[in-house]
């Protein structure tokens, strides 16, 4: 058969381009995520406006008093809604207040909260400026509000929803206040706002684009009313729209007498210089580092569903006044699992980490991050596509931190002025309980428990971080009192803020401790608990110079007792950590086991025990190094246990009075290091025997396998089951990855007919 | 002139080296990763990071997987100091985690014209300086 390729050709005359240009124009289907919008972290250039108030001349000491009276302004509106907010995660400080430039770039943020949060939102307001100015239909005017929450136009993760509002002089934009909650429920596949099941775009709960929902001042019912009806706490949603329009509002009257004493102009020009001074001193900063290569990659054990190893890979290049990140050989997405984020999202982390941790001195202002070059392949775990799930983003974003963090006590280690502590990781998992059903008062609610703000803090060269002091995402955010929620929800913390031994980053200085949470449920007719984490396989947290990591988290549960009983019972029994019930089992009539951190919704009944720790900071420098004084103080107060500060510390007490032995720790210290001289290899006879050419066969493994290669490494699922490919990114088939039940139930069938073929049984099955 | 790279390590820029802090040990070019110039290990990391709940009856244990997760430690062959621990998933390739350019480093410090080692300091704050003053006085941070 002859074939005739009688196809047109695909090269257009400027004519038919035009043509083809109208008639996309006119008949567009739907606007998603902007790519121009959406791939670009620069500040905008100068607008006509802020060319000629800049032309005027700035004085900078007026630029001052007007950044500093804005930084008031958002501290009043970040205290409004931590006051009033509805959302727990409002009451504990997590969320954040901004203004904008006119095009979006944040020229301040408030000196509490999210930095993240509004480091993340001049895409949303681009996207604003861009579809819906003019846009016949939608319009800006004075008085309006935008709400918005989908990842993928440009925030965190759905969960978090912002009140987005132009301040308007003259008929002209001439700047933007932002307010950000961490609302928790959002109508997800499960309640609390970021499902760890999500397996498709759709199970991430509302995806709201940026829309007008406030209209000259009046908030629209009818879109209200939508949105109560999407979500699992419609006064929840309600309530928290109000707050954030309230302290918007209030911001912006601080900002209106700003103007009417200082003149548009000249408030117009403040906000832009702040945004170009953060930008050049950022640009001498990094000029200030030696020039070189950084690398830190990460592995996450989890898709929250089943436990594989995906690649989170970091170099940094330094070269002069430049920088570049490079993501490349981060494992691919996984379409039908909830860790994916978008690059947005990882990059506002990474400005979390510039803010925070880097430069916390500058302005609090995003452009800090403009001049960093980023490159990232899209369809990564950590640049996903349209298409992924996202409803756990955190997995990749928070990672995206911890490589900024470690990356710069490595690149700053050697400059002379520093900003900033040289630093071990903090941990960066949520460990926490999400939850959700109906509540003592009969209302319907899904949200979680504020312990994922008890992160501990990495070690640093002079002293061990901090226990559980706070998120990564948030300085200045509170663990709450369990009490106060315990009015509110139908179960207990039964064991709230209690270190679990040995839960550290061991190193000459320690990393901080985490804590370990038992809650049961009682009274209600429905009512279900989640986890959304990793690291049960592989440490989440590695420590820095010598020092070791985090551990792993279980996730423990007792099933099909009820605690409560017992201890009304015995009360003796009211003595609970996760370490006494899981290898003492008192309570005779309970199911006993452990899981890895990635729980979804699991209807709880009753009694039933769930229990689960906070992770640790990363320590510093050789762990042979702690002071012994140190090491018998942690054990005496049970931080550690013998075997730790024997074994890791090489140190040595008497167990009874903890009296340090002087002589004995010496000679044990020596004698580990002579140890090490004995084991170690030279490093390229190491690497002969260790470094293999591909991953261990049974793995699931996803990403590059070492840096050397353009090559991404991933188990696919066939008709003829796992296939492991090696290839480039934009040649991997899609990765999807089957169903954990049918996998176990395959094996279940498979064992029953082994069983039947051992024991003669003959059984006839109609398939 | 040496520079201070890490807790562990320095450039001595005029030999080009990379050298431990601790005991002066030559760890291989400053061209090249430091890694070169180590003693390293395979830790298996139940070792370190010890089970708090039973092993034998439970899989999560607070201890990391070994087919999972392996712990590179890496020693300096003079005094066996560990100056790094890198995480890894067993035979993965380990990480040249810093590669300095050297030209640059010496311009950098030419025109600084200070001791690198002399005015290291471990960054800003009350906090840090008492620390770090105290520990220096009792030799316990170099």
């Amino acid at each position: 058969m002859t074939t005739i390729d009688d196809k047109p050709s695909t090269i257009l005359t400027p004519q038919e381009q035009e043509w083809v240009d109208q008639f996309m124009d006119e008949t567009t289907l739907f606007l998603g995520p902007d790519p121009a919008i959406m791939r670009d972290h620069g500040i905008s250039s100068r607008s006509g406006h802020e060319e000629r108030a800049i032309a005027a001349g700035v004085d900078r000491l007026q630029v001052e008093r007007i950044r500093k009276r804005i930084a008031g302004a958002l501290d009043e509106g970040y205290e409004m809604c931590e006051a009033q907010g509805a959302a727990p995660g409002a009451k504990w400080g997590d969320l954040t207040t901004a203004i904008y430039t006119a095009a979006g770039d944040v020229s301040y943020l408030s000196c509490h909260g999210v930095i993240a949060f509004s480091a993340i939102l001049h895409h949303p307001i681009r996207y604003i400026m861009k579809y819906w100015k003019d846009e016949p239909t939608v319009g800006i005017h004075e008085g309006d509000g935008f709400i918005h929450n989908d990842a993928r136009f440009g925030n965190i993760h759905n969960t978090d929803q912002s009140m987005i509002m132009p301040i308007i002089r003259g008929g002209e934009i001439i700047a933007w206040v932002a307010a950000t909650i961490h609302e928790g429920e959002n109508g997800a596949c499960e309640p609390g706002g970021m499902p760890s099941g999500s397996e498709t775009p759709f199970d991430d709960g509302l995806r709201m684009s940026p829309f007008k929902i406030v209209e000259r001042g009046r908030l629209r019912r009818d879109l209200l009313t939508f949105l109560q009806h999407s979500v699992r706490d419609p006064k929840l949603q309600l309530a928290d729209l109000k707050v954030k329009i309230t302290a918007v509002r209030k911001i912006m009257e601080r900002v209106d007498k700003i103007i009417d004493e200082v003149g548009v102009d000249t408030f117009v020009a403040a906000l832009r210089t702040t945004v170009e001074d953060v930008d050049a001193e950022v640009r001498r900063r990094i000029s200030e580092l030696p020039d070189g290569t950084y690398r830190f990659d990460q592995f996450m054990d989890s898709t929250l569903k089943e436990n594989i190893l995906i690649k989170f890979a970091c170099k940094i290049t330094v070269k002069g006044d430049t920088m570049t990140v490079d993501l490349r050989g981060t494992g691919p997405e996984i379409l039908n699992r909830a860790i994916n984020s978008p690059l947005c999202s990882v990059k506002s982390m990474f400005m979390q980490a510039i803010l925070a941790f880097w430069w916390p001195d500058l302005p609090r202002c995003t452009s800090a991050m403009s001049c960093i070059e980023i490159i990232s392949d899209e369809g990564t775990w950590a640049d996903a596509s349209y298409d992924a799930p996202m409803g756990q983003s955190l997995q990749a974003s928070f990672r995206g931190f911890s490589a900024m963090q470690a990356l710069y006590s490595r690149m700053s280690f050697s400059t002379p002025k520093k900003y900033s502590n040289v630093v071990a990781n903090w941990f960066n998992q949520i460990n926490t309980f999400l939850w959700g059903g109906i509540t003592q008062h009969g209302d319907m609610v899904g949200n979680l428990c504020a312990d994922l703000n008890g992160m501990p803090g990495g070690a640093k060269p002079f002293r061990d971080g901090e226990d559980a002091i706070s998120p990564l995402f948030c300085a200045m955010a509170d663990t709450a009192e369990q009490e106060v929620m315990e009015e509110e929800v139908p179960f207990m913390q039964l064991v709230s803020k209690r270190l679990v031994r040995d839960n550290m980053g061991f190193g000459k200085f320690t990393g901080g401790m985490g804590y370990e949470m038992i809650v049961a449920v009682e009274g209600t007719p429905q009512w279900g608990f989640m986890t959304v984490t990793s690291g049960a396989k592989f440490s989440s947290v590695y420590g820095m110079y010598g020092g070791y990591g985090c551990g792993t988290y279980p996730l423990a549960m007792v099933k099909g007792t009820n605690v409560y009983e017992h201890i009304r019972r015995d009360n003796k029994k009211f003595d609970l950590s996760i370490e006494k019930v899981m290898n003492e089992r008192p309570f005779e009539d309970g199911r006993y086991a452990t899981y890895h951190m990635g729980l979804q919704f699991d209807i709880a009944k009753d009694g039933e025990l769930y229990m689960i720790s906070q992770g640790a900071g990363g320590g510093y420098g050789d762990p042979l190094e702690r002071l012994p004084e140190s090491v018998v103080q942690d054990a005496e107060l049970g931080r550690i246990s013998r075997q730790v500060a024997e074994e890791i510390f090489g140190v040595r007490y008497d167990p009874q009075t903890f009296r340090l032995d002087v002589e004995a720790t010496g000679a044990a210290r020596d004698a580990a290091r002579r140890a090490r001289l004995r084991r170690g290899k030279p490093f390229a006879e190491f690497c002969a025997e260790f470094v293999t050419a591909e991953p261990p066969k049974d793995l699931l493994y996803y990403g590059s396998w070492g840096s050397d290669t353009a090559d991404i490494t991933a188990t696919v699922f066939t008709n003829d089951g796992p296939q492991r490919v090696t290839a480039p990114l934009k040649e991997l088939p899609l990765v999807m990855v089957p169903d954990r039940r049918e996998i176990k139930i395959a094996r279940l069938e498979e064992r029953v007919r082994e069983l039947e073929d051992k024991h003669g049984e003959e059984v006839h099955r109609k398939s | 002139m040496r520079v201070p790279m890490t807790e562990y390590l320095v450039i001595d820029l005029d030999t080009e080296r990379w050298v431990c802090r601790v005991c002066a040990q030559d760890m291989g070019s400053a061209h090249g990763t430091y890694k070169e110039g180590t003693l390293v290990h395979d830790r298996d990391p139940r070792q370190i990071h010890q089970p708090v709940i039973d092993p034998e009856r439970y899989e999560f244990t607070f201890s990391p997987d070994p087919e999972y997760c392996r712990i590179l430690e890496y020693y300096c062959p003079g005094c066996g100091t560990q100056i790094e621990a890198e995480y890894l998933p067993p035979g993965h390739p380990p990480a040249v985690d810093l590669l300095i350019d050297v030209a640059a480093l010496r311009a950098q410090w030419a025109e600084r014209g200070v001791d690198p080692e002399e005015i290291h300091t471990y960054g800003p704050g009350a906090d840090a300086q008492q620390h770090t003053a105290a520990l220096k006085a009792i030799g316990h941070v170099r």
